[in-house]
């Protein structure tokens, strides 16, 4: 652990999975609160052929091309979801799977095709499904705190339309919101949250990355600015756990570990948390059982 | 369909009742000195038809109830006048002018059951979003506006629960809270979606004084209401609805039980025994 503050690498990969972390814990926080948990696996899936037509248009395997044909394929994603929303009898849940299962499946036709290319390899993109960690660069990093800091200034300012729309959209639309460009900008910075841990995390469990922080944060608080702090610094913790116990461990796959971190968060989170906890709503419910033996039960 | 008829009707919407008793004399009013008038109105969801060229107009200064069966399209109705449903023909003025230009002066009281109660946040927060369109765009709200709803809260004898999680309120309490939001609204058009839903009788009479308050001051209020045992009693003006509007006027000219029949059709008599435990469900 003490490499942390000497390796050079691990230093990197340690900080950039901080700020995926903190970014779609912020982000995540709304998408939980609206009932949108979906949508982020879809946003995530959707992003794969963004990132390889990407790669197949520049011919490189720099971040920031490949993060903004990430976000432009999940933003478009969104689009189409909305539409099919709007424009047929198809409900919210099922355009989320059918646009996620399309892009998706397009993705992998891409990637494959792409890969039968001499100059593939060295572009590997394949990281992006499983995410790795260790392949972060300095610049990645960089890409990674701008972007996201620039989503997490835009919550600060439109903090109370957002809340708005989360708590009663109807209600802010009659007060005069426009509450349609309200949704699309917080849509965005959710995109934003997704493709900047795309190639730390992996598009197939990012969207965990989008749930796991904001509902553990939940359980903990009834302030929704404590809960998006919170929520915030369990994304950080995960992000950071989970990208140290890859790098330094058996080459585990970075994607899995730290959702297994965020696991780990949101478990405890469910079992202990004051209020909402399950074993504080038994011990209300049976005042007669000690703590002793609930907590080895 | 009815668009053809919307210039030609602003005059004769006040007229045009099917119903035998006619909206009183007042017929001379013009659309511009009603606080809403809806004309010639309606409202599908793809092919079915939920209002059907409805003609409402409620003067300035009334406590009206709108009053029809399930499904009738009491609320659909609201959330035109509010512009939260596409409208297929017909139009509404508020204060004789479209609604966007008058949003200021309208408050709405949603039905209570249309959001997440366990949003993590506060009563005082909830109440304090009323003042949110006068803020306008990225300005937070301040002292002035937590005073303005602590206000509102005192007239609600809500005060002791100002910070309070939202989801510990009984539903009473999320009533009245709901209505502290719209009182910050500062308006003088209250629209309000079964404001009496779920709240026991001592809190009924309380949301009922209030609302008179609000209409002797000089507003208007508009409520879906479901109860038709204490409509003559409440409300000084109502509609009946039934996807047509059946009738409108004062109370008691308007309430009478032909018009009833008219607009509950052979439900009538299963009504009157049990309008008291009817859900909403539209």
């Amino acid at each position: 652990m003490f490499d942390l503050f000497t390796d050079y690498t691990l230093r990197t990969v340690a900080l950039g999975a901080g700020i995926l972390g903190i970014v779609s814990g912020v982000l995540g926080s709304f998408t939980v609160l609206r009932q949108q948990s979906l949508l982020g696996d879809a946003i995530s899936h959707a992003a794969l052929p963004g990132i390889v037509l990407a790669f197949l248009l520049t011919g490189s395997n720099e971040s920031l091309p490949l993060i903004l044909g990430a976000g432009l394929a999940g933003w478009i994603g969104t689009l189409v979801v909305r539409s099919i929303v709007r424009n047929t009898r198809i409900k919210n849940d099922g355009a989320l799977g059918l646009v996620l299962s399309v892009f998706f499946g397009v993705g992998l036709m891409l990637l494959t095709y792409s890969q039968s290319r001499p100059d593939a390899s060295q572009a590997g993109l394949d990281k992006f499904l499983f995410g790795q960690a260790a392949a972060l660069l300095r610049n990645d990093v960089i890409t990674m705190a701008i972007l996201g800091g620039v989503a997490i200034v835009i919550v600060g300012l439109f903090w109370k339309e957002f809340k708005l729309l989360s708590f009663d959209p109807e209600f802010g639309s009659v007060l005069g919101f426009r509450m349609g460009a309200i949704d699309i900008l917080l849509t965005t910075l959710v995109v934003i949250a997704i493709v900047i841990g795309l190639q730390t995390v992996g598009v197939v469990l990012m969207s965990a990355m989008v749930v796991a922080p904001g509902a553990a944060a939940r359980q903990w608080t009834d302030r929704l600015g404590v809960m998006v702090c919170l929520s915030a610094l369990f994304g950080a913790l995960a992000g950071v756990t989970g990208a140290l116990l890859s790098s330094t461990g058996a080459r585990l796959p970075t994607g899995p570990m730290i959702v297994l971190s965020a696991s780990v968060i949101v478990v405890v989170s469910l079992l202990f948390a004051p209020n909402r906890g399950l074993l504080w709503d038994r011990t209300r419910t049976r005042p007669s059982v000690l703590p002793a033996e609930e907590a080895t039960s | 369909m009815a668009q053809a008829l919307t210039t030609e009707s602003l005059s004769t919407a006040k007229s045009s009742a099917v119903s035998p008793s006619r909206p009183r004399e007042g017929s001379a009013v013009s659309p511009r000195d009603l606080a809403i008038a809806v004309m010639d109105l309606t409202v599908a969801y793809r092919d079915k038809p939920v209002l059907w060229d409805v003609d409402m107009s409620v003067p300035s200064g009334v406590l009206m109830a709108i009053v029809g069966p399930n499904g009738a399209g009491k609320t659909t109705l609201i959330k035109a006048i509010l512009g939260l449903v596409d409208i297929s023909a017909g139009r509404v003025l508020v204060g004789g002018k479209p609604y966007e230009e008058q949003r200021r002066r309208v408050a709405y009281v949603p039905q209570r059951g249309s959001v997440d109660w366990d949003f993590p946040t506060t009563v005082l927060d909830v109440v304090m979003m009323g003042r949110y369109g006068d803020l306008g765009w990225i300005k937070r709200p301040g002292a002035r506006e937590k005073q303005a709803a602590m206000e509102a809260l005192e007239k609600v004898a809500m005060t002791d629960y100002a910070h309070r999680q939202i989801s510990q309120l009984s539903g009473g309490q999320q009533q009245r809270v709901f209505l502290a939001r719209s009182l910050v609204q500062d308006a003088d058009v209250f629209l309000m979606d079964e404001p009496f839903q779920g709240v026991d009788a001592t809190t009924e009479r309380a949301i009922v004084t209030l609302l008179q308050e609000l209409r002797d001051s000089g507003a208007t209020v508009v409520c879906v209401h479901h109860d038709l045992q204490t409509v003559t009693e409440y409300f000084d003006w109502v509609t009946l609805l039934n996807v047509r509007r059946i009738a409108s006027g004062p109370t008691h000219e308007t309430f009478t039980e032909e018009n009833l029949r008219a607009t509950y059709g052979g439900r009538m008599a299963w009504l009157k025994s049990a309008s008291q435990t009817e859900r909403s469900q539209d």
